[in-house]
């Protein structure tokens, strides 16, 4: 996503402390506000993000959705840091959608997504902590009659000379009353005492209880629970349906026709879904996508053989190409992907007369109320969008076609009943939204020392981003960006570089995916990378840190990867370690991975040894979860996912056809976070990327097969084999 | 009408007794920390203890469970030593799949009180976590075995 307007500080401290009590009771933030939201109560709510209250609780308000990257925790430690409240005493309340709570980057929405969070949220969160912590210092000074530059806070309360000492929550009224400071001053980086720790993750017991609420566990008195039928191709709709016999079951109380299918509502999931299997639906099929991806993939391989729209152009890489005596070239391709989230996506709406409320995990709560205001023909303020735990997100919840959201606002119209629609694991995987298939031819010619003179990446696949809202901000002269980062991007040392896309089209939904193109060109860049080094008797890791002179970040997580993870060490037969090097969402990774292949071509993924430079750091131990997590995605990826069409029919279903990585597949993992004290990047993204390639590559050390599609599996490695043999 | 016991207390249900046990306990009792994740006992989302063993409830209908005792990630108290290693290992992420996660370690920790690496490996490979908490969650058990072997809390 790209930066489409910035609210600055200044504005958003200047809103904040506009902010009435009208506006702010419409958009449901329990605040009893007046001016400078003063509250009544001795409640103290100095900002959007803040509630002080005299039994001395710290509730902080979090704009981010909670889908396992830890933002419940992360975006607290920044307040609290400034605050220097008691950190067992915060309680996170996810934030209404309102424009105070808008990401400070991507325009007027409140979004999830790009691995932004922190990023985007530091100095807000930081500064609405510090605003806090100087009006409390204000109100305990003014009630001791001394200066405030002769008060401190600390953990929860406010000290003076000669032992004054004056809790948050006492102080709590007075400093309701008084002004909201401009520019309060942030502490310096040595005070602190929760950056850069590793703190335990405030949604953790919760979650452990079974007590977090999900959007699958949210009950509404009234409600009922549907399912919908949809049609087997994507583009089909309904012609009729005969609904007698669903209607004859217990528990069944309607049965409605909506866009996505056929929608059945009872009194239970099971009464529901009984109930849709006797449904007997007559499908128009005309509009349906009929393709195949083995069809797709030949086309796409054939357009990535000729020249595309150019996304970067340095020198000419295709006269040095013709001019080299030593080119190299390869065909690459990735799947379509599922995200998969463990939670199937769900959504609960109870419509009113002018009012409406939905409940559901997205990442994307303003442009999601905007569609369904929209499809009921409300303002989209009369919505009232809550936001409940993400059974994982991974860009589905962020759906730019807003899928589960507007079938559940349809579903609740055409019935007249509070309902949530809950999807089926197989409607969850077969109803789209996918990472794109793409295909890729990418060429070199090295010179006479082995290194490449020319670079060339031919891409073909979908476009993420046409025909969505984001499309003017993310499709420039027919370049969507998210088909070209991580190819555009190549940082290494080559004099000739070019990129070039082909758009493709047809009617499969696709969406970003946990690290969005970055999960597709990574792997064909390091791949190829990788390639070129063994071509030029090179090792990998030797010739890609040549390659990257005047890229410090880069070069520095590849050697503390090669020296975290014994590279060079001489691995048994069999066995073999690959490195990889992917930057992405302002953050840098590098992994090692180490795999061990039978005869039969059977790869285990050993160890992997991941390094990150994220720039500044809040939590340590989420950024090794992150990391470890995006690992673990990306062996998915690399290991078993795929989406096949047959005839537009998708053939997965569930976790049988469409297996993600369990514990006994599951590698040792090492996360090592490089120290860096620049602007802080991603986290939850970045170590998707390399995982895939550093296999990839590790397989070619320990066997010679050189696997060019995802997924590696065993199949593909006999036959790599056996072509090997037979060249031999 | 089915009646069991449920995380200690007798328990009657008057619904269709081939209704999934994962959906009477979520749908009808509201005990809504078992979790719907395939449906079909691929991904161990839903595992619940039925007279001590995990089982998954997705598949088991609410039949199988006359006169038996059942147990969900709300009978295991906070205090447990499993609950207590996962917080301590940090092993939630979106927390999703972690209680059936959680019933599965419980059940086998409760029958083999030091597993090796393969028996973690066999009884907990059938819970997935898309968020990818294996690591933590291996760490986890072990932590507990390795209390229980110094003669600690049982689990
Ligand atoms: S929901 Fe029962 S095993 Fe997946
Ligand atoms: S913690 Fe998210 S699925 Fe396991």
């Amino acid at each position: 996503m790209s930066i489409i307007a910035k609210v600055t500080r200044r504005e958003f401290m200047k809103k904040s402390a506009l902010l009435g009590g009208g506006l702010v009771l419409a958009c449901h933030v329990p605040l009893a506000g007046k001016l400078a939201i003063a509250g009544t109560d001795a409640t103290f709510a100095p900002n959007a993000f803040l509630r002080i209250g005299a039994d001395e609780s710290v509730t902080i308000i979090v704009n981010k959705s909670e889908m396992g990257q830890g933002v419940y925790t992360s975006l607290p430690m920044l307040l609290a840091e400034e605050l220097e409240c008691d950190w067992r005493r915060i309680k996170v309340e996810p934030s209404p959608v309102s424009n105070e709570y808008n990401h400070t980057q991507f325009g007027p929405v409140m979004v999830t997504g790009g691995s932004t969070s922190v990023r985007s949220e530091w100095e807000r969160f930081s500064r609405a902590g510090a605003a806090a912590r100087e009006m409390l210092i204000a109100a305990a000074a003014e009630s001791w009659g001394i200066d405030p530059s002769a008060c401190r806070a600390e953990n929860g309360y406010v000290t003076g000379p000669e032992g004054r000492k004056e809790s948050f929550g006492k102080l709590a009224s007075m400093a309701a009353r008084l002004p909201v400071p401009e520019n309060p001053p942030l502490k310096g980086g040595k005070k602190r005492r929760l950056l850069g720790k590793p703190v335990h993750r405030l949604d953790s017991p919760a979650k452990i209880d079974g007590k977090a609420i999900f959007g699958i566990d949210v009950y509404e008195p009234g409600m009922l629970t549907a399912v919908i039928e949809r049609p087997p191709l994507f583009g089909a709709k309904v012609k009729s349906f005969d609904s007698v016999k669903t209607e004859a079951l217990p528990g069944v109380r309607a049965v409605v026709s909506v866009q996505a299918g056929v929608a059945v509502l009872a009194d239970s999931f099971w009464q529901a879904e009984k109930g849709r299997r006797a449904l007997s639906i007559t499908w128009d099929m005309r509009d349906g996508e009929k393709t195949s991806t083995e069809k797709l993939r030949g086309e796409y391989a054939e357009l990535a053989g000729m020249p595309g729209i150019a996304a970067r152009h340095d020198g000419d890489a295709p006269t040095a190409l013709t001019m080299s005596d030593h080119r190299i070239e390869a065909d690459y391709s990735v799947p379509y992907l599922a995200h998969a989230t463990m939670e199937p996506l769900n959504c609960f709406v109870d419509l009113g007369k002018d009012r409406c409320l939905i409940k559901t995990g997205s990442q994307f709560q303003t442009l999601d109320r905007l569609a369904a205001a929209k499809e009921l023909g409300m303002e989209p303020e009369q919505i009232i969008m809550e936001t409940a735990f993400l059974g994982g997100g991974f860009g589905r919840r962020a759906c730019t076609g807003h899928d589960f959201v507007l079938e559940a606002v349809q579903v609740a119209k055409a019935a007249g009943k509070p309902v949530k629609v809950v999807r089926t694991r197989e409607d969850d995987i077969r109803s789209g939204y996918y990472r794109p298939m793409y295909c890729d031819h990418v060429s070199a010619a090295l010179d006479k020392n082995g290194r490449p003179s020319a670079w060339r990446q031919t891409i073909a696949g979908q476009s993420i981003m046409t025909g969505t809202s984001m499309e003017k901000a993310m499709v420039r002269e027919g370049i969507d960006h998210t088909s070209v980062e991580g190819a555009i991007d190549l940082p290494y040392n080559i004099p000739n570089v070019l990129v070039d896309l082909h758009t493709t089209k047809n009617n499969v939904p696709v969406l970003w995916w946990r690290s969005v193109g970055h999960s597709h060109t990574a792997f064909v860049v390091e791949s190829f990378m990788d390639e070129l080094a063994h071509i030029s008797g090179n090792d990998p890791y030797e010739y890609r840190l040549s390659l990257l002179a005047n890229r410090p970040r880069h070069s520095e997580v590849l050697k503390i990867a090669a020296a975290r993870s014994g590279w060079g060490k001489p691995m048994p037969k069999g066995r073999g370690r690959g490195i990889a090097l992917h930057e992405s969402f302002g953050s840098f990774v590098a992994q090692v991975a180490e795999v061990s292949v039978d005869s039969g071509g059977n790869m285990k993924v050993d160890r992997m040894v991941a390094v990150i430079d994220c720039g500044k750091i809040v939590n340590p131990d989420t950024i090794a979860a992150q990391i470890e997590s995006g690992i673990i995605f990306g062996l998915s990826a690399a290991l078993h996912g795929e989406i096949t069409l047959v005839d537009g029919r998708v053939q997965e279903g569930n976790f049988d056809t469409y297996p993600i990585v369990r514990m006994d597949e599951s590698p040792v993992i090492e996360v090592h976070i490089a120290k860096s004290d620049a602007p802080p990047g991603g986290v939850g993204e970045p170590g998707v990327p390399p995982a895939a390639p550093a296999v990839a590559n590790a397989l070619f050390a320990a066997t010679g097969a050189r696997v060019r599609s995802l997924p590696i599996t065993a199949e593909k490695i006999r036959r790599s084999i056996s072509d090997r043999n037979s060249r031999a | 009408m089915i009646t069991f016991n449920l995380n200690g207390r007798a328990q009657t249900v008057d619904i269709d007794p081939e209704t999934p046990l994962l959906w009477a306990l979520r749908d009808h009792l509201r005990l809504t920390g078992t979790k719907f994740g395939c449906g079909e006992g691929l991904c161990g989302a839903c595992t619940v203890h039925i007279d001590g063993e995990a089982r998954r409830s997705c598949i088991t209908p609410l039949r199988d469970a006359a006169g038996k005792n059942v147990r969900t990630i709300e009978g295991v108290p906070s205090e447990h030593p499993v609950k207590q290693a996962w917080l301590a290992e940090e092993v939630s992420q979106c927390g999703y799949c972690q209680p059936g996660q959680i019933m599965s370690a419980v059940s086998l920790l409760e029958k083999t009180r030091n597993p090796t690496e393969r028996e973690i490996d066999d009884a907990m490979s059938g819970n997935l976590c898309r968020c990818g908490t294996y690591g933590r969650i291996k760490k986890a058990v072990r932590s507990v075995a390795a209390e229980t072997a110094k003669g600690g809390k049982k689990p």
